[in-house]
Formats: structure tokens, sequence, C-alpha cells
């Protein structure tokens, strides 16, 4: 069957099964690799993107039930404003350990500051705690989403 | 010309002009002769390519888990070839251990074993330009000197491009690399410097870096199904719904390793044109597992109940005898006695564990995840019958290593499934309970401890029964207790024994293996100690330590310096203001503790303290933690060291308080997910992290690990402080 998504600013028209979610559609259909699997069950975020501007886990999100929906990936954040102010503060304090979980907290944190421009400590821990870093880079994710909704 | 020819070399450099016009240096440095990690075999191939724009490439050499090693490691050449950082492009080598000598992570023994050799390389090439250069310029090479990729004269003022020499130097005798004149650490310029990874703008730009990324030309996909029981065995297999399916390539089975060679297989594979479509159809695969002969029954409750039993008994192996303990602790003043424990752990790297595969007429390519790629080739040769020499290894960017990619089963059983489908890369990939279910798991512990006080506080007597696992008298791996293991050394009389229980669980080493667990027991129980000498936990150690000397090293490992253990101490103490864990008025009913931890491992040593609350007399919440530690003369990148100061802070306190564990029923591991294997989140990180790096004379070491025992210890004291209640096991739990 085909489903048809926005992606990245653009239409793509996939043939596709309806249940296959929406990660793997990223990964195996659209080579977009960016967005990554860690649970295949919600828990750990590693594969958050961002649909309509909310973050949502495309690990859980059938591709046939967002026919018509915009999807952001994490290789095409930064060419919105909040994004690329995530992006820009996730580089210059070197965030990344082995950073296979960082898409997952760019898209978290870029859909935190597009509904909270200057969140508190507390709204960032809550808004975060879907992600999970196995490296621990949490004392940075707080700092770069503090400098990027500083800047 | 073989590099192994050159063994016996005291080193050496190779240089030569690729195309015509890009200069190459290729130095093979015997590792054994730089005298850290004696008998380290093969030789050292760190290549460095100048090309006629002046661009510098360098190799990086060793799998990057996350600990920062493809940026560290080139600093080190670049440092000494006087290259401009900003400008050095990094290129990763292919795993071969023939050329370029030992390529771990793990162990932190990256920085021991590199911080000579790689700054050699850097050295030798930089003093080759210069020599081309005085000879171009007809002045005396001492006149000379290099800036940021240059050669300058510093009285003509006359500068020039490394590139330019490049024809000139390749006709040059390469130095002696082992006589080589490095900086004086004055001169340092990158090294010292905070440098931030160099693939952090491509990880933030979601590039495919990862081996779970790799995406070849005319790849399939697998899905695999091992026996959920450790040991068991395909019964029957009915696949022939699968192999209808649309999509699915082929149906293999295969010994995932824990199955007897020769014997029935224990895993299968479905191959198909995606990963969503194999791992679809592996839930159709109709198989029944046949138990193993011994261990299906094996549980945790029961390893509980046995244990439990053997800790009442006398050890069966000794580990370390020194004095008379039982006559001492019969003496004692003051004798304390208790009983710690912690469970199996999983990895749970973020990326589940992942290899690409490609076999084709006799060869094999795989783009590996692995932390330890030759031991991976060795394993992988033999399990398909060919030579190590027919493999070929990639070392894709690893998605958290933490000693899971020590192992290499995944990567010998991508291979096999390759073998399978000849021609066409096969990349395979576990899902999540895949990865919690068939880990190589950090094993559980038993101890039961005893300590004799004379009057005056000081230790006169201790031992430790450990109850763990293994077989015929030896432990599994991971499950080694050090016959050192702080205090030996340092007290009159000890006895440490251990006893082995056999089990079907495969082990491994988890970050700072053995550390992690007897930190916690032992930094514990002489918290317990120090209450009994009626001091605090730093007074104890610094009177346990006595005068700054350097004891006999161990028969693996470092030599532990009681001086640098004393000044981490010291450290830690000031910078958090420590003034005695306990009986801080009004502490208690706040909810508020403090705890201090001490631990050596991995040649580097680290003292902590931790501030915790404790929320409605239940969940216990990390405020902050104060670090002190001393990994020798020199912190290389000191961005990445706080990041992996901070990173195994984060790790331990998961350890101790996200409630991991790994139980096992009728043979198999029940977690499956983050849901009942949890990882520690953002709210359950501290507020700060206060990171300080006490200077030694030492030469530099590795960061990956010692910073994360000794937190987990600080934390169970921090608990007492703030409760009165001791926690002996691991998780820690108040209610």
């Amino acid at each position: 069957m085909s489903v048809t998504i926005t992606v990245n600013g653009m239409p793509r028209t996939i043939d596709v099964d309806p249940d296959k979610p929406l990660l793997w559609a990223l990964r195996e259909d659209m080579k977009l690799p960016g967005t990554k699997f860690g649970c295949g069950a919600g828990l750990c975020g590693a594969c958050t993107v961002m649909m309509d501007g909310e973050a949502i886990r495309s690990c859980q999100t059938p591709v046939g039930s967002i026919e018509g929906k915009a999807v952001t990936t994490i290789e095409h954040v930064a060419t919105t404003a909040i994004g690329r102010r995530v992006s820009e503060a996730w580089v210059a304090l070197d965030v990344p350990q082995c950073g296979y979980c960082q898409a997952g907290q760019i898209m978290s944190a870029t859909a935190l500051l597009t509904q909270i421009p200057a969140p508190t400590p507390e709204q960032i821990d809550s808004a975060m705690s879907g992600n999970i870093c196995r490296c621990a880079t949490y004392l940075r994710i707080r700092a770069a989403i503090a400098k990027a909704a500083a800047a | 010309m073989s590099a192994a020819a050159h063994l016996d070399r005291r080193g050496f450099l190779t240089v030569s002009l690729l195309g015509g016009t890009v200069l190459a240096f290729d130095a093979c440095v015997p590792l054994s002769a730089q005298g850290v990690g004696a008998g380290a075999p093969g030789v050292l191939n760190a290549f460095v390519r100048i090309a006629p724009d002046n661009a510098i490439t360098i190799g990086a050499k060793n799998p990057e888990i996350g600990q920062g090693i493809r940026t560290m490691l080139p600093m080190l050449i670049a440092e000494e070839l006087d290259a401009d950082w900003a400008q050095v492009r990094i290129e990763q080598t292919l795993a071969n251990d023939a050329l370029y000598g030992p390529q771990v992570a793990g162990g932190s023994r990256a920085t021991p074993v590199n911080w000579l050799p790689m700054r050699r390389v850097g050295a030798a090439a930089r003093q080759m330009i210069l020599t081309a250069a005085a000879a171009e310029w007809g002045v005396d090479v001492a006149t000379l000197t290099t800036e940021r990729g240059y050669v300058v004269a510093a009285a003509s003022g006359r500068r020039a491009p490394y590139a330019a020499f490049a024809a000139r130097a390749a006709g040059l005798p390469a130095p002696d690399l082992a006589t080589v004149t490095l900086k004086a650490a004055k001169d340092f310029r990158i090294i010292g410097t905070a440098q931030p990874g160099v693939d952090t703008p491509a990880i933030v730009a979601g590039k495919p870096l990862f081996g779970i990324d790799t995406d070849l030309p005319d790849m399939v996909h697998a899905a695999i199904a091992i026996s959920p029981v450790f040991g068991g065995t395909i019964k029957t297999l009915d696949d022939a719904a699968v192999r209808a399916m649309p999509g699915v390539v082929a149906v293999v089975r295969l010994n995932s390793g824990l199955a007897a060679a020769g014997g029935a297989d224990d895993a299968v594979a479905v191959v198909a044109d995606s990963w969503w479509t194999a791992a679809q159809a592996r839930r159709k695969l109709a198989i029944t597992w046949a138990r193993p002969a011994a261990g299906g029954d094996h549980a945790t409750a029961s390893y509980e109940r046995t244990a439990a039993t053997l800790l009442d008994a006398a050890p069966r192996h000794d580990l370390y005898r020194s004095g008379d303990a039982a006559a001492a602790l019969k003496d004692a003043h003051r004798v304390v006695t208790e009983r710690y424990d912690y469970p199996f752990l999983a990895h749970a790297t973020l990326e589940p564990q992942n290899c690409t595969a490609r076999f084709a007429d006799g060869k094999l390519e795989l783009w590996a995840p692995s932390q330890a790629p030759a031991a991976g080739r060795k394993a992988t040769a033999k399990a398909l019958g060919i030579a190590p020499e027919a493999i070929t290894i990639h070392m894709p960017r690893i998605g958290g290593g933490f000693g899971r990619r020590l192992m290499n089963d995944y990567m010998v059983q991508a291979a096999l499934i390759a073998k399978a489908v000849p021609g066409r890369p096969v990349k395979l990939l576990y899902d999540r309970a895949d990865d919690i279910r068939h880990d190589c798991y950090r094993p559980a512990g038993w101890h039961r401890l005893t300590a004799g006080l004379d009057a005056n506080g000081a230790i006169t007597a201790i031992t430790d029964h450990f109850v763990s696992f293994g077989q015929d008298g030896e432990p599994a791996i991971a499950a080694e207790m050090s016959p050192f293991e702080f205090p030996a050394q340092l007290v009159p009389a000890v006895h440490y024994g251990a006893t082995y229980m056999p089990t079907t669980m495969p082990t491994g080493w988890l970050r700072a293996p053995t550390s992690n667990a007897m930190a916690f027991t032992f930094q514990g129980f002489l918290d317990e100690v120090a209450l009994a000498a009626g001091c605090d936990l730093p007074d104890l150690l610094r009177r346990t330590l006595g005068a700054p000397r350097t004891l006999p090293p161990p028969e693996r490992g470092a030599a532990f310096d009681t001086g640098r253990a004393r000044r981490v101490i010291d450290a830690v103490c000031t910078r958090a203001s420590w003034t005695g864990g306990r009986a801080r008025p009004g502490a208690r009913t706040a909810g508020k503790g403090r705890g201090f931890g001490f631990y050596f491992s991995h040649a580097g040593y680290f003292a902590e303290v931790v501030d915790i609350t404790v929320v409605d007399g239940a969940a216990i919440q990390v405020d902050k933690v104060w670090v002190a530690g001393d990994v020798g003369s020199q912190v290389i990148n000191p961005l990445n060291a706080v990041h992996q100061v901070q990173g195994s802070v984060i790790d331990g306190i998961a350890q101790a308080l996200a409630g991991q564990k790994i139980e096992v029923v009728a043979g198999a591991a029940t977690q499956e997910n983050f849901g009942d294997f949890p990882l520690l989140r953002i709210d359950g990180a501290p507020r700060a992290i206060d990171v300080t790096f006490v200077p030694s004379d030492a030469a530099p070491t590795g960061l990956g690990e010692p910073a994360l025992p000794p937190v987990i210890p600080a934390i169970a004291n921090a608990v007492f402080d703030a409760t009165g209640r001791r926690l002996r096991s691991l998780p820690l739990r108040l209610a």
C-alpha cells in the first residue's frame, strides 16, 4: 500500500506495509538513518522525530497512521530556527559521547523549546526524561537546552 | 616488507610519496619497548598523510565507543608533528593488529599504551620535514622551527608549508623512534587543551556513522532467534510459512556461540530484504527448544539460597593470606562482620548489537562495532574455518560499549549468516529483548567480610569470603577478585577466599569490571568499620594508608601508591568541605545525607563525596557529587576527561539506584527492555558533578572507567548518614 507523508519539507510517497513503524520507514524506505532504533517500545527516545511541531516516538507510530502529516527528522532539524539554535548549542558544548541517542535528544529538545521557549530546569528534566542517554551526557543536555533557549 | 619482521627493532618510521604527491609516514613501534603493557604484541602503524595543499590526515586506530579516542590519539600525533589541529582530518583505520598493534577499547588501556608511541610518530615525522627543509634551503637544521604545519626560519622569517618538502623528506632515512626528541610538557599546544570530539558535528547532523547505519549495495537484513534458555538448542523448526513470506531471502540455523561445537544449533536467523520484514517473519517461526543437559533449572532465587549457604562455610579457594587472620580477630578490640551482595547486570548499550558481513570467494568483510576486533577476527575465522587473513574488518563508530562489545558473539553470528547467503552483505541486528536476554552479564557476587580493630581504631585483620560463579576452582569471566583487593596490602592479617558456583549465564566485563562491585562491597564495609573505630571513612583510610610509598605490584595491573591515594582523598574532602560524614545536627530530619568512597582501579585513584536527599523515606536522589582523581602527570583532553568522569559517575548512580538487576528463571533471563531493566534518566542525574584532577609524576593513564566505582559506596554511605539504615545489597532500596 502506498502512504504519502511530508518528510523534511518534501512530500514522500512510499509503497509500504501501513503497520511498519515510521522509524523503519525512515531508515529503510527513505534512507534517513539519522533516526535511531533503541528499544522498539517507546521507552528510550532514540527514535524521536517531530510531527507537526510535537516530539513523537517513531518506533511506536505506524506509518499508515500519519498519512498527510509533516515529519521533521534530525537530518533537517537545523533548517528550522529553533532546531538550529539547539544544534549549535549541542556542538558548542560538545554534548555527545558515543552519540547514538543524540538525534532523539535534539529532537525532544527542539520540541520542548518550540512549546516552551524558556523552560525552567524542572521543565527541562520533565520534557527530556523520555530520552535515555546511556553515556549519561545529562548535565550537558541541560546546559545546551538552557544555552539554546538564551540564544 | 613485512612489518612483523621488524619486531626486534627499536621502532622505525617508513616514509613514502603516495602517487608522487602525498607525503606518507607509517611508523612501526614495538609497544613492548615502551615500558607499558609488557609483552604487548605487534607493531604500530599510525599513519600521517600530508597532501600537496598541506592538508594533514591522521589515522585513528582504536574503536570509538564514546570514550573520545578518535580525538585523543590523533591529538598526540598532531602535538609532536606541530600540526594545526583545526586543519587536521581524522580517518578511521581498518582493524589490523599486525599493522597497528592493540586496537582495543577496554581496560582504560589506550592512554598508557599509546602515550609515547603516538607522540614519537609525530615527532619523527616533524624531524624529517625539518631535515628536508634545511637541505632545501641550505641552512643548518638548528636554525629552523615549526609552527602549525609550516617550517619557519626564525632569523630570515622565511616560511613554507610542510607539503613543500614532501619529495625531499620522502627520500630521507627515518630516525630511530626510540631516540626521537619529544616536546617538554610546557611546550604542549594541543595536549592539555580542551578539544571537542572530532565527530560531534556529524553526530548532531544525524550523519550515518554507526554500525547500524551500514548501508551497502544489495544488502539484506537478519533478525535472530536464540534459545531463550542459556545452552538450550533447537529441537524442531518449522520455517515453511516464513520462507513463503514476501521479502524473506533465507532461514539459517547457526550456533550463537553458546551451543556445544558439533552438536545441535541454538539459533535461527531470518534473512530478508528489510530488517522490519525479517523481525516480523522471525515471530512466525515455529521453534521448539531442547533444554540443556544442565542449567535448564537455574534461577536467581536458587543462586541466592546456595550463596547464603556457601557463605556460612569456609571458602574453598584461597585468594590471599597474610599473617594469622583468625588469631588477630580473636585478639581484636572490636570485630565488625557483615554481608554484601550485588546482582547480575546487563550492559544495555543504546545501539543494540549488530554487525554487517559479506562472504564471497572464501573471503569475509565485516563492518563490526567491536571493542576488540582482533579477538573477533580470531573467533570468526575459527567459526567459518577460514584464515584470519581472509577477513577484512571495518570499524564504524559504536553506540556505546561498556564492555559488551569486547565479546564478539554477534560478529561471529553475522559471519555465519553471511556464509549462508554468499555474495550479499547481511546486516544482523538484535532487538532490545535479544540484546538484554543474550548479553554477557556482570556476574552477581556475595561477600562475608570481617574486620578486627585494635584499641586505637586501627585495622588489625580483615577477611572476606567471596561467593560468585565459575567452575573447576576458576572464576567465570569478570568474577575474578584481585588478591590485593584494598586494603589487603595494608593490613597485618588478611584472609581472602572464594567459592564458585556453576552457572549457564554467559558473563563478561562491564565498565570497571570487578571494581564496580568490589568498591561497593569494601568501601561500604569500611564505612561500617570506621564507625566502629570512632572516625569517618576518609580518616580510617588515611590511618590505614600510612606513609607515602609504592606497594609491590600485583601479578597483573598497576602498583598502588599510598601517597597518591592520600592526595585524592584530601583533595575531595577539601573541595566538598567534608567535615566528617556523620552527626551533622538536623541533617537526618531533612532527609539529607553525605557519603564518601575511594577506589583505585585501571591505574587511576578516585575519591568521591556524594550529597543525597531521601524523599518521603523511600526515594534516594543524588544532589551533587565531588570527584578528585589522579590519572598521572597530564590530562590529555580536559574537556573529554570531565565528560568521562561525569558519565562514569552517573553510570555508577544508575547501578546503585535505577533498580538494575538481571534475574534468571528456568535457565533464561527474564528482563527484556528498559521497563524492567531501567537506565538512569535525566531527572535522576545530580544537579552538578564537580571534577578536580590531582596531577602526579606518573605517566598518564586512562579515564574510561576508574571514576565509576567509588560513587556506588559513597551513595550507600550517604544513605546511612541520612537514615541510619545500612544498605548492603545492590541495587539500593529503602522501601
